[in-house]
Protein backbone atom coordinates (compact mmCIF):
# COMPACT_ATOMS: atom_id res chain seq x y z
CA UNK A 1 0.00 0.00 0.00
CA UNK A 2 1.00 3.75 -0.58
CA UNK A 3 2.05 5.42 2.46
CA UNK A 4 -0.34 8.21 1.44
CA UNK A 5 -3.28 6.20 1.32
CA UNK A 6 -2.06 4.74 4.91
CA UNK A 7 -1.82 7.98 5.99
CA UNK A 8 -5.01 8.88 4.74
CA UNK A 9 -6.86 5.96 6.29
CA UNK A 10 -5.55 6.64 9.63
CA UNK A 11 -6.37 10.12 9.36
CA UNK A 12 -9.68 9.32 8.27
CA UNK A 13 -10.18 6.64 11.62
CA UNK A 14 -8.79 9.36 14.19
CA UNK A 15 -10.96 11.79 12.43
CA UNK A 16 -14.39 9.67 12.84
CA UNK A 17 -13.35 8.53 16.74
CA UNK A 18 -13.36 12.16 17.72
CA UNK A 19 -16.00 12.96 16.44
CA UNK A 20 -17.87 9.62 17.68
CA UNK A 21 -16.72 11.22 20.99
CA UNK A 22 -17.35 14.85 20.82
CA UNK A 23 -21.18 13.17 19.90
CA UNK A 24 -21.55 10.93 22.50
CA UNK A 25 -20.96 13.92 24.66
CA UNK A 26 -23.44 16.45 22.99
CA UNK A 27 -26.26 13.31 23.17
CA UNK A 28 -25.47 13.08 26.89
CA UNK A 29 -25.54 16.72 27.69
CA UNK A 30 -28.62 17.12 25.39
CA UNK A 31 -30.80 14.34 27.04
CA UNK A 32 -29.46 15.22 30.84
CA UNK A 33 -30.60 18.54 30.11
CA UNK A 34 -34.34 17.45 28.41
CA UNK A 35 -34.99 14.94 31.13
CA UNK A 36 -35.03 17.61 33.24
CA UNK A 37 -36.79 20.20 30.84
CA UNK A 38 -39.28 17.69 30.43
CA UNK A 39 -39.96 16.41 33.79
CA UNK A 40 -39.44 20.03 35.15
CA UNK A 41 -40.99 22.55 32.98
CA UNK A 42 -45.33 21.27 33.83
CA UNK A 43 -44.05 22.83 37.85
CA UNK A 44 -42.35 26.36 36.53
CA UNK A 45 -44.77 29.18 37.56
CA UNK A 46 -44.70 32.96 38.33
CA UNK A 47 -45.95 31.27 41.75
CA UNK A 48 -42.85 28.72 41.82
CA UNK A 49 -40.48 31.14 41.85
CA UNK A 50 -41.89 33.83 43.64
CA UNK A 51 -43.75 31.92 46.58
CA UNK A 52 -42.89 30.30 49.78
CA UNK A 53 -42.69 26.33 50.19
CA UNK A 54 -46.56 25.16 51.66
CA UNK A 55 -48.00 22.04 52.15
CA UNK A 56 -45.40 19.82 53.27
CA UNK A 57 -43.03 21.59 50.45
CA UNK A 58 -45.14 19.35 48.69
CA UNK A 59 -47.26 22.83 46.91
CA UNK A 60 -45.96 26.65 46.77
CA UNK A 61 -42.67 27.37 45.37
CA UNK A 62 -38.93 27.37 46.17
CA UNK A 63 -38.67 31.34 46.61
CA UNK A 64 -36.59 31.15 49.74
CA UNK A 65 -34.40 28.91 47.92
CA UNK A 66 -33.23 30.48 45.15
CA UNK A 67 -32.71 33.91 47.07
CA UNK A 68 -30.63 31.68 49.41
CA UNK A 69 -28.29 30.44 46.81
CA UNK A 70 -28.21 33.68 44.95
CA UNK A 71 -26.79 35.14 48.62
CA UNK A 72 -24.06 32.03 48.69
CA UNK A 73 -23.01 32.73 45.34
CA UNK A 74 -22.44 36.74 45.43
CA UNK A 75 -21.28 36.21 49.31
CA UNK A 76 -18.93 33.35 48.56
CA UNK A 77 -17.33 35.57 45.38
CA UNK A 78 -17.14 38.39 47.36
CA UNK A 79 -14.69 36.42 49.08
CA UNK A 80 -13.04 34.08 47.10
CA UNK A 81 -12.85 36.42 44.04
CA UNK A 82 -10.68 39.40 45.27
CA UNK A 83 -8.57 37.05 48.01
CA UNK A 84 -7.87 34.55 45.11
CA UNK A 85 -6.73 37.00 42.33
CA UNK A 86 -4.88 38.71 44.99
CA UNK A 87 -3.06 35.90 45.70
CA UNK A 88 -2.46 34.60 42.29
CA UNK A 89 -0.81 37.95 41.61
CA UNK A 90 1.11 37.74 45.01
CA UNK A 91 2.18 34.09 43.95
CA UNK A 92 2.86 34.45 40.64
CA UNK A 93 4.47 38.00 40.43
CA UNK A 94 6.25 38.17 43.52
CA UNK A 95 7.32 35.26 45.32
CA UNK A 96 11.10 33.81 44.03
CA UNK A 97 10.88 30.91 41.94
CA UNK A 98 11.91 28.53 45.48
CA UNK A 99 11.14 25.67 47.37
CA UNK A 100 7.86 27.67 49.06
CA UNK A 101 6.87 28.64 45.69
CA UNK A 102 6.62 25.29 44.81
CA UNK A 103 4.62 24.12 48.02
CA UNK A 104 2.31 26.74 47.87
CA UNK A 105 1.32 25.53 44.20
CA UNK A 106 1.39 21.95 45.09
CA UNK A 107 -1.10 23.06 48.52
CA UNK A 108 -3.18 24.97 46.01
CA UNK A 109 -3.68 21.52 43.38
CA UNK A 110 -4.17 19.71 46.53
CA UNK A 111 -6.66 21.87 47.88
CA UNK A 112 -8.57 21.82 44.36
CA UNK A 113 -8.56 18.00 44.73
CA UNK A 114 -10.14 17.90 48.61
CA UNK A 115 -13.82 16.42 48.47
CA UNK A 116 -16.30 19.07 49.33
CA UNK A 117 -17.66 17.28 51.91
CA UNK A 118 -13.73 18.04 53.66
CA UNK A 119 -14.36 21.75 53.40
CA UNK A 120 -18.39 21.40 54.77
CA UNK A 121 -16.63 19.26 58.31
CA UNK A 122 -13.97 22.27 58.23
CA UNK A 123 -16.19 25.14 57.86
CA UNK A 124 -18.44 23.76 60.71
CA UNK A 125 -15.40 23.52 63.01
CA UNK A 126 -13.97 26.64 61.50
CA UNK A 127 -16.70 29.48 61.02
CA UNK A 128 -19.74 27.91 63.05
CA UNK A 129 -18.18 26.56 65.90
CA UNK A 130 -15.09 27.92 66.79
CA UNK A 131 -15.60 31.83 65.38
CA UNK A 132 -19.14 31.53 66.27
CA UNK A 133 -21.18 32.46 63.49
CA UNK A 134 -23.59 29.88 63.91
CA UNK A 135 -25.69 28.24 60.89
CA UNK A 136 -25.59 31.37 58.68
CA UNK A 137 -25.01 32.88 55.21
CA UNK A 138 -21.87 34.28 56.40
CA UNK A 139 -20.65 30.55 57.55
CA UNK A 140 -21.99 28.83 54.43
CA UNK A 141 -20.71 31.89 52.00
CA UNK A 142 -16.75 31.82 53.35
CA UNK A 143 -16.70 27.79 53.41
CA UNK A 144 -17.74 27.73 49.39
CA UNK A 145 -15.45 30.79 49.06
CA UNK A 146 -12.82 28.29 50.84
CA UNK A 147 -13.65 25.54 47.67
CA UNK A 148 -13.40 28.13 45.10
CA UNK A 149 -10.41 29.80 45.79
CA UNK A 150 -7.95 26.88 44.16
CA UNK A 151 -9.41 27.64 40.96
CA UNK A 152 -9.16 30.99 41.10
CA UNK A 153 -5.79 31.17 42.52
CA UNK A 154 -4.85 29.08 39.87
CA UNK A 155 -6.33 30.43 36.88
CA UNK A 156 -4.85 33.71 37.97
CA UNK A 157 -1.59 32.56 38.07
CA UNK A 158 -1.84 30.75 34.99
CA UNK A 159 -3.67 34.20 32.93
CA UNK A 160 -0.34 35.88 34.47
CA UNK A 161 2.52 33.46 32.56
CA UNK A 162 0.45 33.85 29.63
CA UNK A 163 1.38 37.50 29.53
CA UNK A 164 4.36 37.85 27.16
CA UNK A 165 7.41 39.72 29.52
CA UNK A 166 7.91 42.36 26.63
CA UNK A 167 4.69 43.99 27.92
CA UNK A 168 6.44 44.01 31.58
CA UNK A 169 9.29 44.98 30.51
CA UNK A 170 7.78 48.09 28.36
CA UNK A 171 6.18 49.27 31.26
CA UNK A 172 9.47 48.94 33.50
CA UNK A 173 11.02 50.92 30.82
CA UNK A 174 9.29 53.69 30.97
CA UNK A 175 9.92 54.28 34.71
CA UNK A 176 6.66 52.48 36.13
CA UNK A 177 6.96 50.73 39.40
CA UNK A 178 6.44 46.78 39.73
CA UNK A 179 2.69 47.62 40.89
CA UNK A 180 1.76 50.49 38.77
CA UNK A 181 3.03 47.94 35.61
CA UNK A 182 0.98 44.97 36.96
CA UNK A 183 -2.13 47.25 37.40
CA UNK A 184 -2.26 48.92 34.58
CA UNK A 185 -0.45 46.59 32.28
CA UNK A 186 -0.61 43.08 33.36
CA UNK A 187 -3.92 42.73 34.73
CA UNK A 188 -5.85 44.57 31.88
CA UNK A 189 -4.40 42.08 29.34
CA UNK A 190 -5.19 38.76 31.95
CA UNK A 191 -8.54 39.58 33.10
CA UNK A 192 -10.26 38.00 30.06
CA UNK A 193 -8.84 34.57 31.20
CA UNK A 194 -8.90 35.36 34.94
CA UNK A 195 -12.90 36.15 34.58
CA UNK A 196 -12.97 32.26 33.06
CA UNK A 197 -11.61 30.90 36.47
CA UNK A 198 -14.19 33.14 37.79
CA UNK A 199 -17.32 31.30 35.90
CA UNK A 200 -15.43 27.96 36.45
CA UNK A 201 -15.83 28.92 39.86
CA UNK A 202 -19.50 30.27 40.02
CA UNK A 203 -20.84 26.64 38.66
CA UNK A 204 -19.36 24.79 41.64
CA UNK A 205 -20.24 27.03 43.99
CA UNK A 206 -24.06 27.24 43.12
CA UNK A 207 -24.35 23.44 42.40
CA UNK A 208 -22.67 22.38 45.90
CA UNK A 209 -24.27 20.77 48.35
CA UNK A 210 -22.00 18.91 50.79
CA UNK A 211 -20.20 22.19 51.93
CA UNK A 212 -23.48 24.06 53.09
CA UNK A 213 -25.01 21.11 54.89
CA UNK A 214 -23.68 21.65 58.53
CA UNK A 215 -22.96 25.45 57.68
CA UNK A 216 -25.88 27.25 56.47
CA UNK A 217 -28.78 25.32 55.08
CA UNK A 218 -32.26 25.07 56.28
CA UNK A 219 -34.21 22.13 55.83
CA UNK A 220 -37.52 24.25 55.83
CA UNK A 221 -37.03 28.35 56.51
CA UNK A 222 -39.89 29.99 54.82
CA UNK A 223 -38.66 33.29 54.89
CA UNK A 224 -35.95 35.58 53.45
CA UNK A 225 -33.11 36.16 55.34
CA UNK A 226 -32.55 40.08 57.27
CA UNK A 227 -28.98 39.46 58.12
CA UNK A 228 -25.74 37.96 57.11
CA UNK A 229 -26.15 35.74 60.41
CA UNK A 230 -29.41 34.39 59.43
CA UNK A 231 -29.95 30.43 58.19
CA UNK A 232 -31.13 30.00 54.29
CA UNK A 233 -32.96 27.48 52.09
CA UNK A 234 -30.30 26.85 49.24
CA UNK A 235 -31.41 25.00 45.54
CA UNK A 236 -29.14 22.40 45.78
CA UNK A 237 -29.92 21.46 49.55
CA UNK A 238 -33.67 22.06 49.00
CA UNK A 239 -33.06 19.01 45.60
CA UNK A 240 -31.83 16.91 47.83
CA UNK A 241 -34.63 17.21 50.70
CA UNK A 242 -37.20 16.92 48.00
CA UNK A 243 -35.69 14.48 46.60
CA UNK A 244 -34.93 11.99 49.88
CA UNK A 245 -36.73 13.56 52.67
CA UNK A 246 -40.29 14.65 51.89
CA UNK A 247 -43.30 14.59 53.62
CA UNK A 248 -44.61 13.23 50.86
CA UNK A 249 -41.92 12.11 48.20
CA UNK A 250 -44.69 11.26 45.12
CA UNK A 251 -46.31 14.71 45.46
CA UNK A 252 -42.53 16.17 45.86
CA UNK A 253 -41.46 14.43 42.82
CA UNK A 254 -42.31 17.31 40.62
CA UNK A 255 -41.45 19.89 42.48
CA UNK A 256 -37.73 17.93 42.64
CA UNK A 257 -37.46 18.53 39.03
CA UNK A 258 -38.62 21.91 38.77
CA UNK A 259 -36.30 22.64 41.31
CA UNK A 260 -33.54 21.28 39.44
CA UNK A 261 -34.20 23.21 36.83
CA UNK A 262 -34.25 26.38 38.10
CA UNK A 263 -30.65 25.85 39.58
CA UNK A 264 -29.59 24.77 36.07
CA UNK A 265 -30.93 27.93 34.63
CA UNK A 266 -29.41 30.32 37.32
CA UNK A 267 -26.18 28.62 36.37
CA UNK A 268 -26.80 29.27 32.76
CA UNK A 269 -27.73 32.79 33.42
CA UNK A 270 -24.61 33.53 35.59
CA UNK A 271 -22.30 31.77 32.82
CA UNK A 272 -23.94 34.26 30.26
CA UNK A 273 -23.31 37.00 32.58
CA UNK A 274 -19.25 36.28 33.01
CA UNK A 275 -18.91 35.41 29.69
CA UNK A 276 -20.56 38.55 28.13
CA UNK A 277 -18.30 40.07 30.79
CA UNK A 278 -15.20 38.01 29.17
CA UNK A 279 -15.60 39.03 25.82
CA UNK A 280 -16.21 42.55 26.37
CA UNK A 281 -13.11 43.13 28.28
CA UNK A 282 -11.29 41.22 26.20
CA UNK A 283 -12.53 43.28 23.24
CA UNK A 284 -11.71 46.48 25.17
CA UNK A 285 -8.00 44.75 25.09
CA UNK A 286 -8.34 44.07 21.47
CA UNK A 287 -9.72 46.69 19.48
CA UNK B 1 27.77 61.43 28.24
CA UNK B 2 26.95 58.04 28.78
CA UNK B 3 30.11 55.63 29.53
CA UNK B 4 30.89 52.01 29.89
CA UNK B 5 33.74 51.23 32.44
CA UNK B 6 35.51 47.78 33.02
CA UNK B 7 31.88 46.28 32.76
CA UNK B 8 31.61 42.52 33.10
CA UNK B 9 27.77 40.49 33.58
CA UNK B 10 27.63 37.61 34.47
CA UNK B 11 23.97 35.44 33.90
CA UNK B 12 24.77 33.08 36.88
CA UNK B 13 28.48 31.42 36.22
CA UNK B 14 28.36 32.58 32.50
CA UNK B 15 30.16 35.57 31.77
CA UNK B 16 28.25 37.65 29.10
CA UNK B 17 30.03 40.31 28.78
CA UNK B 18 34.00 40.54 29.25
CA UNK B 19 35.39 44.01 30.58
CA UNK B 20 33.94 46.48 28.11
CA UNK B 21 35.06 49.77 28.32
CA UNK B 22 33.38 52.49 25.36
CA UNK B 23 32.61 56.33 25.81
CA UNK B 24 29.26 56.65 23.43
CA UNK B 25 29.56 60.03 21.48
CA UNK B 26 26.14 62.53 22.27
CA UNK B 27 23.90 63.39 20.41
CA UNK B 28 24.69 60.91 17.10
CA UNK B 29 24.03 57.02 16.41
CA UNK B 30 26.16 54.25 17.76
CA UNK B 31 25.45 50.87 16.30
CA UNK B 32 25.91 47.54 17.73
CA UNK B 33 26.37 44.92 15.98
CA UNK B 34 28.30 41.57 15.87
CA UNK B 35 26.91 37.51 15.60
CA UNK B 36 23.96 36.36 17.25
CA UNK B 37 24.53 35.84 21.41
CA UNK B 38 27.51 37.83 21.35
CA UNK B 39 25.92 40.19 23.93
CA UNK B 40 24.99 43.24 22.10
CA UNK B 41 21.53 43.63 23.56
CA UNK B 42 22.85 42.52 27.16
CA UNK B 43 24.70 45.31 26.99
CA UNK B 44 22.54 47.38 25.64
CA UNK B 45 20.71 46.72 28.07
CA UNK B 46 22.83 47.85 31.39
CA UNK B 47 22.32 51.06 30.62
CA UNK B 48 18.45 51.55 31.75
CA UNK B 49 19.18 48.45 34.10
CA UNK B 50 16.74 46.47 32.59
CA UNK B 51 19.11 43.17 33.74
CA UNK B 52 18.00 43.93 36.86
CA UNK B 53 14.81 41.63 36.27
CA UNK B 54 16.61 38.74 35.12
CA UNK B 55 17.36 36.57 38.72
CA UNK B 56 21.02 36.03 38.89
CA UNK B 57 22.73 38.85 36.94
CA UNK B 58 25.96 40.14 38.58
CA UNK B 59 27.74 43.32 37.20
CA UNK B 60 31.06 44.49 38.02
CA UNK B 61 32.36 47.49 36.88
CA UNK B 62 30.46 50.79 35.94
CA UNK B 63 28.10 52.34 33.78
CA UNK B 64 28.26 56.30 33.71
CA UNK B 65 24.75 58.10 32.84
CA UNK B 66 24.55 61.90 33.42
CA UNK B 67 27.87 61.59 34.93
CA UNK B 68 26.37 59.07 38.05
CA UNK B 69 27.14 55.44 37.66
CA UNK B 70 23.62 53.88 37.79
CA UNK B 71 25.25 50.52 39.67
CA UNK B 72 25.84 52.32 42.27
CA UNK B 73 23.66 51.89 45.82
CA UNK B 74 20.50 54.40 46.32
CA UNK B 75 20.28 54.94 42.41
CA UNK B 76 16.27 55.68 41.75
CA UNK B 77 16.30 52.70 38.83
CA UNK B 78 12.63 54.11 38.17
CA UNK B 79 14.05 57.77 37.83
CA UNK B 80 16.94 56.30 35.25
CA UNK B 81 14.61 54.45 33.18
CA UNK B 82 13.20 57.98 32.34
CA UNK B 83 16.21 59.37 31.36
CA UNK B 84 17.45 56.51 29.58
CA UNK B 85 14.49 55.05 27.14
CA UNK B 86 14.03 51.77 25.24
CA UNK B 87 12.53 50.59 22.40
CA UNK B 88 12.21 46.81 21.75
CA UNK B 89 12.68 44.13 18.96
CA UNK B 90 8.90 43.26 18.69
CA UNK B 91 6.66 46.49 18.85
CA UNK B 92 4.73 45.78 22.19
CA UNK B 93 2.06 48.59 22.66
CA UNK B 94 0.15 48.22 25.67
CA UNK B 95 -3.48 47.03 25.63
CA UNK B 96 -4.70 50.53 25.54
CA UNK B 97 -5.98 53.58 22.83
CA UNK B 98 -3.12 54.99 20.81
CA UNK B 99 -3.30 58.31 23.36
CA UNK B 100 -3.33 55.68 26.39
CA UNK B 101 0.07 54.12 24.97
CA UNK B 102 1.74 57.65 24.65
CA UNK B 103 0.41 59.31 28.06
CA UNK B 104 1.33 56.03 30.22
CA UNK B 105 5.07 57.20 30.78
CA UNK B 106 3.65 60.54 32.03
CA UNK B 107 1.15 59.00 33.73
CA UNK B 108 2.62 56.80 35.84
CA UNK B 109 5.31 59.34 36.41
CA UNK B 110 2.65 61.08 38.44
CA UNK B 111 1.55 63.70 35.75
CA UNK B 112 -1.77 64.66 36.19
CA UNK B 113 -2.66 68.00 34.38
CA UNK B 114 -4.41 66.24 31.51
CA UNK B 115 -3.56 69.96 29.18
CA UNK B 116 -0.10 68.90 29.67
CA UNK B 117 -0.29 65.35 29.03
CA UNK B 118 -2.20 66.14 25.76
CA UNK B 119 0.83 68.53 24.67
CA UNK B 120 3.10 66.11 25.13
CA UNK B 121 1.66 63.13 23.61
CA UNK B 122 1.06 64.95 20.10
CA UNK B 123 4.27 66.89 20.20
CA UNK B 124 5.85 63.15 21.22
CA UNK B 125 3.60 61.28 18.10
CA UNK B 126 5.08 64.01 15.92
CA UNK B 127 8.62 63.59 16.77
CA UNK B 128 8.17 59.87 16.37
CA UNK B 129 6.39 61.05 12.68
CA UNK B 130 2.95 59.10 13.75
CA UNK B 131 0.95 62.28 14.15
CA UNK B 132 -0.59 62.51 10.36
CA UNK B 133 -1.24 59.39 10.41
CA UNK B 134 -3.36 58.51 13.63
CA UNK B 135 -4.56 62.00 14.58
CA UNK B 136 -8.12 61.47 14.14
CA UNK B 137 -8.23 57.61 15.83
CA UNK B 138 -6.42 58.37 19.13
CA UNK B 139 -8.69 56.72 20.72
CA UNK B 140 -8.39 53.55 18.82
CA UNK B 141 -7.10 50.65 20.15
CA UNK B 142 -2.61 50.55 19.83
CA UNK B 143 -3.79 46.96 18.37
CA UNK B 144 -5.60 48.35 15.50
CA UNK B 145 -2.52 49.94 13.23
CA UNK B 146 0.17 48.13 11.60
CA UNK B 147 3.15 47.01 13.02
CA UNK B 148 5.81 49.34 11.59
CA UNK B 149 3.28 52.29 13.04
CA UNK B 150 3.05 50.17 16.73
CA UNK B 151 6.63 50.57 16.48
CA UNK B 152 6.86 54.42 16.01
CA UNK B 153 4.24 54.23 18.56
CA UNK B 154 6.23 52.68 20.87
CA UNK B 155 8.83 54.94 20.00
CA UNK B 156 7.13 58.13 20.80
CA UNK B 157 5.82 56.38 24.03
CA UNK B 158 9.49 56.30 25.10
CA UNK B 159 10.33 59.87 24.26
CA UNK B 160 6.91 61.26 26.16
CA UNK B 161 9.19 61.34 29.23
CA UNK B 162 11.63 63.29 27.69
CA UNK B 163 14.78 61.14 27.96
CA UNK B 164 17.81 61.77 26.79
CA UNK B 165 19.32 58.24 25.69
CA UNK B 166 17.28 56.53 23.27
CA UNK B 167 18.30 52.48 23.61
CA UNK B 168 16.94 50.36 20.47
CA UNK B 169 17.06 46.87 20.04
CA UNK B 170 16.96 45.49 16.71
CA UNK B 171 13.80 47.71 16.37
CA UNK B 172 13.04 47.64 12.32
CA UNK B 173 13.56 43.57 12.41
CA UNK B 174 10.10 42.42 12.94
CA UNK B 175 8.68 45.12 10.23
CA UNK B 176 8.89 45.29 6.03
CA UNK B 177 11.44 46.74 3.82
CA UNK B 178 8.81 50.29 4.20
CA UNK B 179 8.48 50.60 7.56
CA UNK B 180 11.84 50.17 8.45
CA UNK B 181 12.90 52.89 5.94
CA UNK B 182 9.97 55.03 7.99
CA UNK B 183 12.30 54.36 11.35
CA UNK B 184 15.55 54.73 9.40
CA UNK B 185 14.34 58.31 8.42
CA UNK B 186 13.14 59.03 11.99
CA UNK B 187 16.25 58.00 13.72
CA UNK B 188 18.22 60.45 11.56
CA UNK B 189 15.74 63.39 12.67
CA UNK B 190 15.80 61.90 16.04
CA UNK B 191 19.74 62.25 16.31
CA UNK B 192 19.91 65.84 16.36
CA UNK B 193 18.19 66.04 20.51
CA UNK B 194 19.11 62.45 21.50
CA UNK B 195 21.80 59.74 22.07
CA UNK B 196 20.69 56.56 20.37
CA UNK B 197 22.27 53.29 20.80
CA UNK B 198 21.12 50.76 18.30
CA UNK B 199 21.58 46.70 18.00
CA UNK B 200 21.02 45.82 14.37
CA UNK B 201 22.15 42.81 12.61
CA UNK B 202 21.72 44.65 9.04
CA UNK B 203 24.92 45.66 7.96
CA UNK B 204 23.27 48.06 5.57
CA UNK B 205 20.97 50.15 8.25
CA UNK B 206 24.11 49.98 10.48
CA UNK B 207 26.12 51.62 8.05
CA UNK B 208 23.34 53.61 6.40
CA UNK B 209 22.22 54.99 10.04
CA UNK B 210 25.27 54.99 12.51
CA UNK B 211 27.73 57.73 13.22
CA UNK B 212 30.27 55.29 15.04
CA UNK B 213 29.76 51.38 15.40
CA UNK B 214 30.83 48.71 17.65
CA UNK B 215 31.76 45.10 16.87
CA UNK B 216 31.26 42.78 19.44
CA UNK B 217 32.40 39.35 19.63
CA UNK B 218 31.60 36.60 22.23
CA UNK B 219 31.10 39.23 25.20
CA UNK B 220 34.03 41.78 24.34
CA UNK B 221 34.50 44.33 22.23
CA UNK B 222 36.32 43.91 19.65
CA UNK B 223 36.57 47.26 17.90
CA UNK B 224 34.89 50.58 17.92
CA UNK B 225 35.10 53.84 15.75
CA UNK B 226 33.51 55.40 13.21
CA UNK B 227 31.24 53.75 11.15
CA UNK B 228 33.17 54.52 7.86
CA UNK B 229 36.11 53.70 9.74
CA UNK B 230 34.48 49.89 10.59
CA UNK B 231 33.33 49.55 7.23
CA UNK B 232 36.03 50.38 5.07
CA UNK B 233 38.92 49.79 6.76
CA UNK B 234 39.07 48.66 10.06
CA UNK B 235 42.06 47.70 12.52
CA UNK B 236 41.14 43.93 13.23
CA UNK B 237 40.88 41.16 10.98
CA UNK B 238 37.83 39.56 13.05
CA UNK B 239 35.75 43.00 12.15
CA UNK B 240 36.58 42.86 8.61
CA UNK B 241 35.92 39.84 7.91
CA UNK B 242 32.14 40.43 9.59
CA UNK B 243 31.73 43.27 8.09
CA UNK B 244 32.28 42.03 4.70
CA UNK B 245 30.17 39.30 5.56
CA UNK B 246 32.41 36.06 5.69
CA UNK B 247 31.57 34.95 8.98
CA UNK B 248 28.10 35.27 10.58
N1 LIG C 1 18.43 35.53 30.71
C1 LIG C 1 19.57 34.92 30.38
N2 LIG C 1 20.04 33.92 31.14
C2 LIG C 1 21.18 33.29 30.81
N3 LIG C 1 21.91 33.57 29.72
C3 LIG C 1 21.49 34.55 28.91
C4 LIG C 1 20.29 35.28 29.19
N4 LIG C 1 20.11 36.19 28.22
C5 LIG C 1 21.14 36.04 27.37
N5 LIG C 1 21.98 35.05 27.78
C6 LIG C 1 23.23 34.64 27.12
O1 LIG C 1 24.09 35.74 27.06
C7 LIG C 1 24.72 35.82 25.79
C8 LIG C 1 24.46 37.15 25.15
O2 LIG C 1 23.08 37.25 24.89
P1 LIG C 1 22.45 38.52 24.16
O3 LIG C 1 20.99 38.34 24.17
O4 LIG C 1 22.99 39.73 24.79
O5 LIG C 1 23.04 38.37 22.70
P2 LIG C 1 22.74 39.24 21.40
O6 LIG C 1 24.06 39.69 20.90
O7 LIG C 1 21.75 40.28 21.68
O8 LIG C 1 22.18 38.16 20.42
P3 LIG C 1 21.05 38.32 19.29
O9 LIG C 1 21.73 38.99 18.15
O10 LIG C 1 20.68 36.92 18.96
O11 LIG C 1 19.94 39.11 19.88
C9 LIG C 1 24.21 34.64 24.98
O12 LIG C 1 25.15 33.61 25.03
C10 LIG C 1 22.96 34.23 25.69
O13 LIG C 1 22.76 32.84 25.58
MG1 LIG D 1 19.69 40.58 21.08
Amino acid sequence: MKLSTKKKIYQGIAFNLFRLMSGILVVVLISILSFIVVRGIGVISWDFITKMPEDGMTKGGIYPAIIGTLCLVAGSMLFAFPVGVLSGIYIHEFVKDNWFKRFVKLMTNNLAGVPSIVFGLFGMSLFVNTLGFGDSIIAGSLTLGLLALPVIIRTTEESLKSIDNVFREGSYALGATKIQTIRRVVLPLAMPNIITGFILSIGRVSGETAPILFTVAAYFLPKLPSSIFDQVMALPYHLYVLSTSGTDMEASRNMAYGTALVLIIIVLLLNLIANFTRSYLSKKVKH
Amino acid sequence: MIEAKNLNLFYGTFQALNDISMKVPEKSVTALIGPSGCGKSTFLRTFNRMNDLIPGVKIEGEVIVDDMNVYEKGVDVDNLRKRVGMVFQKPNPFAKSIFENVAYGLRVNGVNDEKLIKQTVEESLKQAALWDEVKDNLKKSAYAISGGQQQRLCIARALAVEPTVLLMDEPASALDPISTSKIEELIHELKKKYTILIVTHNMQQAARVSDHTAFFYMGSLVEFDETKTIFTHPVKQQTQNYVTGRFG
